[in-house]
């Protein structure tokens, strides 16, 4: 579990995450893949190399959904299972885009923390690794489908654990295109106010959004000086960088929450994506395409 | 007739001495919900969230999954139609115990459509895991803490803030899930809730004096609403029933009823008396209850009705009403 991961080493898991959901592409006629070409260096390298999570408690196989919580049902076993148990020292990882859904759990199985036959299981019917889960889907500590809310989810708990003492962390990974929501800006506002110095958030800015490119659906640049200008320390990184990625988690930011800013390409590794940019939301293969896309698989 | 002042301040402070996971959000508005004093004996348990209720509701949701007992504070209206999704997606999917404490029920401030919560019981009566309750008077204010507690869940509370009368025996709390029958009587049942039953009680002592036999019943738990006495009640109402409830008549306690009496086949006329399917505007409290039909006369019109009998009953036979004076918004 504690092995040293080398940053080439965390580069080729990211490829194998991305590998995993072309695959799924083929097989299902479409999936997530843009955002696993933009995030998968970033999940990498926060699951092999940032995080300080205790050992995987989750199940090893895929779960029958185990039902929406209610009063009867506070039990169930819930995704955050995977980040290991919940201890002062330890850190605590929120995935805010529940769309990245499928490379969380492509991530999470090349981390050793669920098999690799449980994303036969992603999307199908009656299964808990759905296409855009919630808190009882593999790696999600909340449900994070409206865009958002994860981000206030995640400073109220670094508030708590900050009020409680705790040396951990809590890390949070953001989409560009949310951060187009009020309330993300809302919680920067109140995060910089209480100095929650032990919030951490990566942003993959891969500057695409449902309806193309996000400076023509609603620019959120500069968003660095935007960070700033909110109270928190923002470093731009290349989001594909692995060394980059690492290096920025150390960036000293004390009394203001830290954002990496992480510049990222939807094609990376896949780059019969790229004559599709700007529209890359939900990638579909078609038959006539299939051959093309299986070449690259191959070769991955 | 009693008024107690600031009922929740003394008992939130009083609740969180015993309570260290208590913790209170405002949304700068507080103090004007009568928790001023909170901020003074708790300081570092008061999180000032600014005038930013989306961030504040999911905020309280991450401090609820470390272990603290989130109490949101803001005027009502802030607190379900701003936030609906948050509230939804954050807190009420999850289940998580955070207690939004809604000011301002109905018609209770003169502040107009923008700081009248007179839908919020319709909004989220729908919403899964979620518990309503609608305070009566001081004597549950006092109880509500203790029972929203025991719920261990999301709960909305309509909160009546400052002067509010003490209409029931401070030694009988408000029980989950249980109308408290004010009044036993077959010909017709009344079920109110919030500043509706006062105004009920100013109408049954004259509606008895007239020889009717009123069964009058107060409700403050909205959602479950399977309380068994209300059927009981509604099944020996020989004229039918009347509603009486300080928010929209849809969707809220009086179509609540209504589902009662369909699905257990009950065959009982009802009148919903509230808010006719209106937005309202600012004025006094006096003024909103008989420009909106919320008042005592409303509810001798609605018995006429029912029976098919004029009562002859004027203002000045009912039981005099208690002037009210609110100006801050």
């Amino acid at each position: 579990m504690e092995k040293r991961y080398t940053d080439a080493e965390i580069s080729r898991v990211a490829t194998k995450i991305r590998k995993h959901i072309l695959r799924l592409a083929m097989e299902r006629g479409g999936c997530y893949l843009s955002q696993a070409c933009s995030s998968a260096d970033i999940i990498a390298s926060l699951y092999l190399k940032i995080l300080n999570l205790g050992p995987s408690l989750g199940s090893m196989d895929a779960q029958p959904f185990p039902g929406v919580p209610s009063p009867k049902n506070m039990d169930y076993p819930k995704g955050s299972l995977y980040h290991g148990a919940p201890a002062k020292d330890k850190d605590r990882f929120f995935v805010s885009p529940a769309h990245y859904a499928s490379v969380i759990y492509c991530a999470l199985a090349e981390c050793g923390r669920i098999s690799r036959e449980a994303i036969d299981k992603f999307n199908v019917d009656g299964w808990n690794m759905e296409m855009i889960g919630a808190e009882h889907s593999p790696g999600f500590e909340c449900t994070a489908g409206s865009l958002g809310q994860t981000i206030s989810i995640a400073a109220g708990t670094a508030h708590a654990r900050k009020l409680q003492g705790d040396t951990g962390k809590v890390y949070v990974l953001l989409s560009d295109g949310e951060i187009e929501e009020g309330q993300v800006w809302e919680a920067f506002q109140a995060a910089a106010f209480y100095k929650l110095d032990n919030l951490v958030v990566y942003v993959d800015i891969n500057g695409l959004q449902v309806e193309g490119y996000t400076k023509d659906v609603m620019n959120t640049e500069p968003l660095a000086e935007r960070f700033e200008a909110f109270g928190a320390k923002a470093v731009p990184v290349d989001g594909h960088d692995v060394a980059a990625l690492v290096k920025a988690s150390k960036t000293a930011h004390a009394g203001k929450p830290l954002v990496v800013l992480c510049y990222t390409d939807s094609a990376h590794d896949v780059p019969l994506l790229e004559k599709r940019k700007p529209f890359l939301h939900f990638a579909r293969i078609d038959a006539d395409e299939m051959e093309q896309f299986k070449e690259l698989y191959e070769q991955m | 007739m009693i008024i107690e002042t600031n009922t929740h301040s003394k008992c939130l402070i009083k609740w969180a001495e015993k309570h260290k996971e208590a913790v209170v959000l405002s949304a700068d508005l507080g103090s004007s919900c009568e928790i001023k004093e909170f901020l003074q004996v708790y300081p570092d348990r008061y999180f000032s969230m600014g005038i930013a209720e989306q961030n504040m509701v999911s905020w309280a949701a991450g401090l609820c999954r470390e272990g603290y007992r989130p109490y949101l504070h803001t005027f009502g209206v802030f607190l379900y139609r701003r936030v609906l999704d948050q509230l939804e997606m954050s807190v009420t999917y999850p289940n998580l115990p955070v207690t939004f404490v809604g000011f301002l029920p109905g018609i209770m401030t003169p502040g107009g459509v923008s700081h009248q919560s007179t839908n919020d019981v319709a909004v989220l009566r729908n919403i899964p895991n979620m518990t309503i309750f609608d305070m009566g008077d001081a004597t549950e204010i006092e109880s509500i803490l203790q029972v929203a507690h025991d719920v261990n869940g999301p709960v909305f509370i309509r909160m009546l803030r400052k002067d509010v009368p003490r209409l029931f025996p401070a030694d009988k709390p408000l029980i989950f899930n249980k109308a408290r029958t004010l009044s036993s009587g077959t010909d017709i049942t009344i079920i109110s809730s919030s500043i509706c039953t006062e105004e009920a009680m100013r109408a049954v002592g004259v509606l008895k004096q007239k020889g009717l036999s009123i069964q009058h019943m107060h409700v403050s738990t909205l959602k479950p609403f399977t309380d068994p006495s209300i059927p009981r009640a509604i099944a020996k109402s020989k004229y039918g029933v009347i509603t009486m409830e300080n928010h929209v008549t849809i969707g809220g306690l009086g179509s609540a009823v209504a589902d009662v009496i369909a699905e257990k086949g009950l065959g009982k006329k009802l009148i919903k008396i509230g808010i006719q399917d209106t937005y309202c505007h600012g004025a006094s409290k006096m003024y909103l209850l008989k420009k909106y039909g919320l008042d005592a006369m409303t509810l001798i019109a609605a018995v006429e009705k029912l029976t098919g009998q004029k009562l002859g009953i004027k203002e000045r036979d009912l039981a005099e009403i208690r002037f009210e004076d609110y100006t801050a918004v």
